[in-house]
């Protein structure tokens, strides 16, 4: 059994690798980290409704199907269809947005990206950032801007939960040239949830973003174990054919 | 008896002599496994051949399983992956496999070609299973990089674009040549189509051809061993050679219990980190080819990431274009550059010893400065490992002359 202590040691070897492929868009800001539990089965279904509510309306996330969620989410057919299916009959349709894309394009500028595997793309900790790093913006178009993807084109979709903040920068000239050093967020207003609050929401959100990227993933772990305890009994009967059929050789 | 002599071994009656009788069924099993003869005292180095052979395999099958769901086209590429992975029953473990399949190739290729430079196992008379063997890397280049168009993700469709107008750089052709291989004025469904069928048909038909011709001039010239000396020069009195071992059963039992150490890497890779923290599955190939949005930072897949960093180590696009192809090249000619008198690194001196650490130094360094942005400090380090590299070979010849050998014993050292 000793072999499969190289599971938790080849996962670094993926974590340490995946630290320095940075991979998120550039923003202004250190990223926050997520902290997500793929195995917490409430914080993913809080994220699945937070999902329905506040995203889906917009985003679509068009490869994923109500029926895998009930089946990892431990959701009856009944629950999905009063609780997640807004916009869809059948409980195996993916989940697709109301919003037809040639009206996206002339109201947002840009028709919102699928959400089926923006984690994947950007990393959870992108996704946990971007969702905390809205402030106001007076003068561009939706009032708000970002830290981490600035320019967006999309508004702050969770103000009523968050409130607004602002966006402290320190400034630093060098030879007449002046950079801009993000400092700090600064509350404005107050919003429905407490700023603990407003993070465990998001963390929920993003976990459940985590889970639709790749469904499977707990599947393939537990698959996984299996695999390499089957390979380790292997591993010792053909060490021992191979001692046997070599004995003879000097 | 003439006769008599001929019929030793084969058998009197049955299906077995109906079908020798028509096909050299057991004559080529005795020639090819039973009775190929390969030294005993192989390290690890010498598994990584049959590595190659279980991942290829690998490839295949699983190639098979994805070429059943996954559709051709631009407009439904990248759908038809997702419907593979969450969709299709077992479809993820198929197409994990497929995936770190092809990083598993390069890594056990890489090793393999790395065993046959320790060892000297191109010199004569393997230098023609040394070419087929480099014919089979360019085959396997070729098949790796139009595989990865077909996902069509963003990092599929920016890193062909980037390779594609390397073509572009040579004069008065070039930019008919590009057009020849989209099949288009951009990468497009065209472009896609021709890949998929170049990665499913004619390629792999090339390299299962390759490896066949490759293993026939092995076994005709037979196995090198770490010592780097002729097995077949001390025979006994059957006329096997005293240091070799049938490669059935005993290489074959050896080989299987590496093969299951190998599958339990593997495994751990597809089941617990199939995305290798982005080097393995990139994390701009989760997003569809966009033809309107360039990602921030192109880097092609990690294995020809060496070969990436030489050609952004030449300012001019056609002079950095034919270093690289170049650096490709050069390993095909080791056999004629290589004038030492020994095979194996036992027995050389200290002059080829650090030009191969120093060249396999400069392999990983070059294979990392690939992944960073081209700019600064890393176009310097590129240049100087480049040169480095290049050095190893061009100065090849007249190092391993001077270079001092040690003796190299009758029989080769073995430890039960």
């Amino acid at each position: 059994m000793h072999k499969l202590r190289i599971i938790p040691k080849l996962v670094l070897i993926g974590a340490i690798a995946s630290m320095t492929q940075v991979h998120a868009a550039g923003g202004g800001g250190p990223l926050e980290e997520a902290d997500i539990d793929p195995g917490n089965i409430p914080s993913l279904q809080r994220g699945a409704a937070n999902f329905m509510n506040y995203c889906a309306g917009c985003h679509s996330a068009q490869y994923v199907r109500y029926t895998t969620i009930g089946k990892h989410l431990g959701l009856s057919e009944e629950q999905l269809i009063d609780n997640l299916m807004f916009n869809a009959n059948k409980t195996f349709e993916t989940i697709n947005t109301a919003m037809p894309p040639e009206d996206a394009e002339r109201w947002f500028g840009s028709v919102p990206p699928d959400m089926s595997l923006i984690a994947r793309a950007k990393g959870a900790d992108y996704l946990y950032s971007f969702l905390k790093g809205y402030y106001v913006e007076p003068g561009s178009p939706t009032g708000v801007n970002n830290l981490y993807l600035p320019g967006t084109s999309m508004p702050h979709v969770l103000w009523e939960l968050q409130g607004y903040q602002a966006a402290n920068y320190s400034e630093h000239s060098e030879n007449g040239i002046v950079t801009r050093q993000f400092e700090g967020f600064e509350p404005l207003t107050a919003g429905v949830l407490d700023a603990e609050a407003y993070d465990g929401f998001v963390r929920d959100t993003v976990n459940f973003l985590a889970y639709i990227a790749e469904p499977i993933r707990s599947d393939r772990r537990t698959v996984g174990v299996w695999v390499l305890i089957f390979l380790t009994i292997f591993l010792v009967l053909a060490y021992m054919l191979k001692k046997e059929i070599w004995k003879d050789v000097k | 008896m003439a006769r008599a002599k001929a019929e030793v071994g084969r058998p009197t009656g049955g299906l077995l002599r109906w079908i020798d009788d028509r096909f050299p069924l057991t004559k080529t099993l005795k020639y090819h496994v039973t009775e190929y003869y390969a030294s005993k005292n192989f390290n690890i180095w010498y598994v990584f051949g049959v590595l190659s052979f279980v991942v290829l395999v690998i490839q295949i099958v699983t190639g098979i399983f994805l070429t059943m769901n996954y559709k051709p086209s631009a407009a439904e590429a990248f759908a038809s992956v997702e419907y593979i992975m969450r969709d299709v029953e077992w479809g993820w473990l198929i197409r994990y496999m497929h995936s770190t399949g092809a990083s598993f190739f390069f890594i056990v290729v890489y090793l393999h070609m790395f065993r046959a430079m320790l060892y000297g196992s191109y010199k004569k008379p393997r230098e023609l299973v040394w070419v087929i063997g480099m014919l089979i890397f360019f085959v396997l280049m070729a098949e790796a990089f139009a595989g990865y168009l077909l996902p069509w993700g963003q990092m599929s469709y920016w890193g062909a674009q980037v390779i594609i107008s390397l073509f572009g750089a040579i004069p008065v052709v070039g930019d008919g040549l590009v057009e020849f291989i989209k099949g288009d004025y951009s990468i497009s469904d065209i472009t896609l189509n021709r890949f998929f069928a170049l990665h499913v048909i004619a390629l792999p038909l090339l390299l299962i051809a390759l490896v066949f011709v490759h293993i026939v001039a092995l076994h005709e010239v037979g196995s090198s061993n770490p010592d780097g000396i002729e097995i077949k020069d001390h025979k006994g009195p059957d006329g096997v050679p005293l240091d070799g071992v049938a490669f059935h059963p005993y290489h074959t039992s050896k080989d299987l219990l590496y093969i299951v150490i190998f599958l339990m890497i593997f495994s751990a890779v597809v089941f617990f980190a199939p995305e290798m923290g982005g080097f393995f599955l990139e994390h701009a190939n989760f997003e569809p080819a966009n033809v309107r949005a360039t990602p921030e930072h192109i880097a092609p897949v990690w294995y020809f990431t060496p070969y990436y960093a030489i050609l952004r180590a030449v300012p001019d696009k056609l002079g950095g274009a034919m270093l690289m192809a170049v650096a490709v090249l050069l390993p095909l000619f080791l056999p004629w550059l290589d004038k030492a008198r020994v095979r194996s690194i036992r027995y050389r001196g200290w002059m080829y010893k650090s030009a191969l650490s120093l060249f396999v130094v400069s392999f990983i360094v070059l294979g990392w400065l690939g992944l960073q942005p081209s700019e600064g400090i890393y176009v310097l380090l590129a240049r100087i490992f480049t040169l480095i590299y290049f050095l190893f070979f061009v100065l090849m010849p007249w190092y391993t002359s001077i270079d001092k050998t040690k003796p190299v014993p009758d029989r080769v050292v073995y430890n039960a």
